[in-house]
């Protein structure tokens, strides 16, 4: 399944290089690389506070680092906010899923890029529209598009939150725990959406706890521990005991390229 | 398991009847699409009228205290539609009485020292200019409070607190305490009375546009549901709303018109005008007043501005979860600098209403009038934890509030016992209103 991604010579999609970032004396993101090819899933593993969703929100322009520098397509790119990071292609479906609880599925979707009339007001009805095209692909039997997504289950949440991430032509695209709040046969519908988007050419970041989530979808895993990247390997190349090793033990196998984090 | 109890979900799969977007069957209150909190005030507000005109002899359900409440209601009306958007994105503004009285007491100055010694008595300019520069002053204070607040990071009820002192010092400095009168006619319209109302020709000129707007606004948003194929609403249920909307219009136009000039008005008026007294007298109607169609405007302006516009939605957004705000690219912290600009802004016109009205400025002018803006918002659903709340429901808000102290100033209940009623109805309101939110959300 490795084909899209197996022949990284032009140049990455995304070239993260010595990213770090501190809060408050902790070290939370310690100089870390991590580059993404298009067409490719990376697996970002890693324990709870590992640091995986605070190097990617630097990416989403969530967070400034402290020192680094991150290259997109080869360019160096100045992501201050998460405007800039759009603006890049950069798409991401974050973990807590950052959705307006109190406004539907529609205003959630074109949040911050809404569709106006000719006059300079919410087209609301053509927002409601373009919700109910995408929720179709999505989640066929998504109905509830008038309400505040509050009154949403955890999995129609998700799908909003996926929908508003796919439906701008993202480039890149980041998936912080995307399967959390779903059931089996959703889960499946995310891992179907994942390989067709990739087959489009878009790269992705997935982030999970779980090694099982990832590990038959990516084509490389980089894992973090204590903030610190232990090591990036191809999943033809490493065995899931092995990859649990990373994650655990901080032990980076022969397959893979071991980081700084990596325990000798 | 018995057929009964069966779910077609466990049965092989009977073909769902695969059709686009259909409301599920709709109640009766489901089908008017109508909001169950704004109904539930209007029947609270029918109740303090209807038990006031009881316990004050009849004297409370009269054209001219109906119109008088509407006059009295105009300036805290006008500031609460702001109110609503600074506690929707989880703010709190306790400056704007404060402001009030700065905006209003710069404003009397700047007519009485300086537009009318260049332009001359009553030249149309002064109420023009006067206007101008006490919304650009509340604009401007507001913005400064915004500033500190989403630039600087302090909490908006601290600002506002200094604010509070702050601009009700300013107050005195500007004129050293001294009340200021204001002498130009046409500012003087703001305040409403005999002069500053509209007769009930133009009442019902006013009245017909209204019900023009809210014929064309259901057949409009008809029209662009059905551009989408989306479901409608039942042709009675549009035919019900518009109605009733119609209705209400109406029948606010019949009380205001039903209030006419006290005899010797009338015949002064009747005098100026050239007209013949006839023997049984003469019954002109004093009609909407000024105050009165300025704040239903701005009601209108706020409303659109909250439903149709970028900047409305962003609030809300906001309020719900200002992370995900930031975080969907919204510069929360311009929006947040707005809405404090807006919030001083419409101040500066509660400010121009009740300084027109008393035709003076003084020092004291809209003391507490922080908290009858906040209670006004609270009043009309808008929620304390952000998020949630309408421009209609805070000046239905403003409405109940004043029904109460104007009922019991009809029933001679002294000042003191007014505070007491009013506090415990706010603090009760507010708590039916978390039953309710509990129970239905």
């Amino acid at each position: 399944m490795a084909t899209n991604g197996s022949t990284p010579a032009s140049t990455p999609l995304v070239d993260m290089r010595e990213i770090s970032i501190a809060f408050g004396g902790i070290r939370a993101v310690d100089g870390v690389n991590v580059d993404l090819y298009p067409g490719e899933v990376v697996g970002l593993l890693g324990h709870n506070g590992a640091g995986k969703s605070t190097l990617i929100k630097i990416l989403s322009g969530a967070y400034r680092p402290d020192a680094g520098e991150i290259r997109i397509n080869g360019e160096k790119a100045d992501i201050g906010n998460p405007r800039d990071a759009k603006r890049y292609g950069i798409e991401t479906i974050y973990q807590t899923l950052a959705l307006a609880d109190n406004v539907d599925a529609a205003a959630n979707l074109f949040l911050g890029r809404e569709i106006m009339t000719p006059w300079g007001t919410l087209d609301d009805v053509a927002m409601e529209a373009a919700a109910r095209e995408v929720m179709g692909r999505l989640n066929p039997n998504f109905r509830k598009f008038k309400e505040p997504v509050r009154g949403l289950s955890g999995g129609q949440r998700q799908s909003v939150a996926i929908a508003r991430a796919i439906h701008f032509n993202a480039k890149i695209l980041i998936m912080d725990e995307p399967t959390a709040a779903l059931g089996p046969q959703e889960t499946a519908q995310v891992a179907e959406l994942i390989k067709q988007l990739k087959a489009e050419g878009i790269g992705i970041f997935l982030i999970s706890h779980d090694i099982h989530d990832v590990f038959d979808l990516a084509d490389r895993v980089s894992v973090m521990k204590n903030g610190k990247l232990v090591g990036t390997a191809r999943t033809s190349d490493v065995t899931k005991d092995e990859v649990l090793g990373m994650i655990i033990m901080g032990k980076s196998p022969p397959g893979a390229i071991a980081g700084p984090g990596a325990v000798h | 398991m018995s057929q009964s109890t069966s779910q077609s979900t466990i049965a092989p799969a009977p073909a769902r009847p695969a059709s686009p977007p259909q409301a599920p069957a709709p109640s009766l209150l489901g089908a008017l699409e109508l909001d169950v909190r704004f109904l539930g005030m209007v029947g609270a507000l029918a109740v303090i009228w209807i038990v006031f005109d009881f316990l004050a002899d009849g004297t409370f359900l009269t054209p001219r205290n109906l119109w008088n409440l509407s006059v009295q209601t105009a300036s805290i009306a006008v500031m609460s539609t702001g109110m609503v958007l600074v506690i929707v994105m989880r703010h709190i503004d306790l400056s704007v009485g404060s402001i009030l009285g700065v905006t209003g007491m710069i404003m009397a100055v700047f007519q009485a020292n300086y537009l009318m010694p260049s332009f001359g008595f009553n030249h149309p300019a002064v109420a023009v200019l006067t206007l101008a520069a006490g919304i650009g002053i509340g604009a401007l204070i507001g913005t400064l409070h915004g500033f500190v607040i989403a630039y600087l990071g302090v909490p908006a009820f601290i600002v506002t607190l200094g604010g509070l002192l702050v601009w009700r010092g300013a107050a005195w400095a500007v004129a050293e305490g001294k009340t200021i009168p204001l002498v130009d006619d046409h500012f003087k319209l703001l305040g409403g009375g005999a002069d500053g109302s509209i007769g009930a020709f133009w009442s019902w000129v006013v009245a017909a546009m209204a019900c023009a707007v809210i014929v064309l606004a259901t057949l409009q948003a008809r029209r662009q549901r059905k551009r989408f194929r989306f479901p409608l609403k039942p042709v009675w249920a549009e035919l019900v709303t518009a109605g009733v909307g119609c209705l209400a219009v109406i029948a606010a136009t019949l009380v205001v018109n039903a209030y006419t000039l006290p005899a010797a008005l009338a015949r002064r008026y009747a005098e100026a005008n050239g007209m013949a007294v006839p023997p049984e007298g003469l019954a002109i109607s004093f009609g909407f007043a000024v105050p009165v169609l300025v704040a239903l405007a701005i009601g209108v302006i706020m409303t659109f501005v909250t439903t149709r516009t970028r900047f409305g939605r962003y609030v809300f957004a906001i309020g719900g979860n200002p992370e995900a705000a930031e975080l969907a690219g919204i510069n929360t912290k311009r929006v947040t600098l707005m809405v404090f600009a807006l919030m001083g802004g419409l101040a500066a016109i509660g400010a121009a209403i009740s300084t027109a009205r008393l035709n003076s400025a003084t020092n004291a002018q809209g003391t507490l009038d922080e908290l009858y803006v906040i209670a006004a918002a609270v009043i009309g659903g808008t929620s304390l934890a952000g998020g949630s709340g309408t421009v209609a429901g805070a000046m239905l808000g403003a409405l109940v509030m004043q029904s109460l102290q104007s009922g019991m100033v009809l029933m001679r209940v002294d000042t003191p016992y007014q505070n007491i009623v009013v506090g415990i109805v706010l603090v009760v309101a507010v708590w039916v209103d978390t039953l309710y939110r509990k129970r239905f959300k």
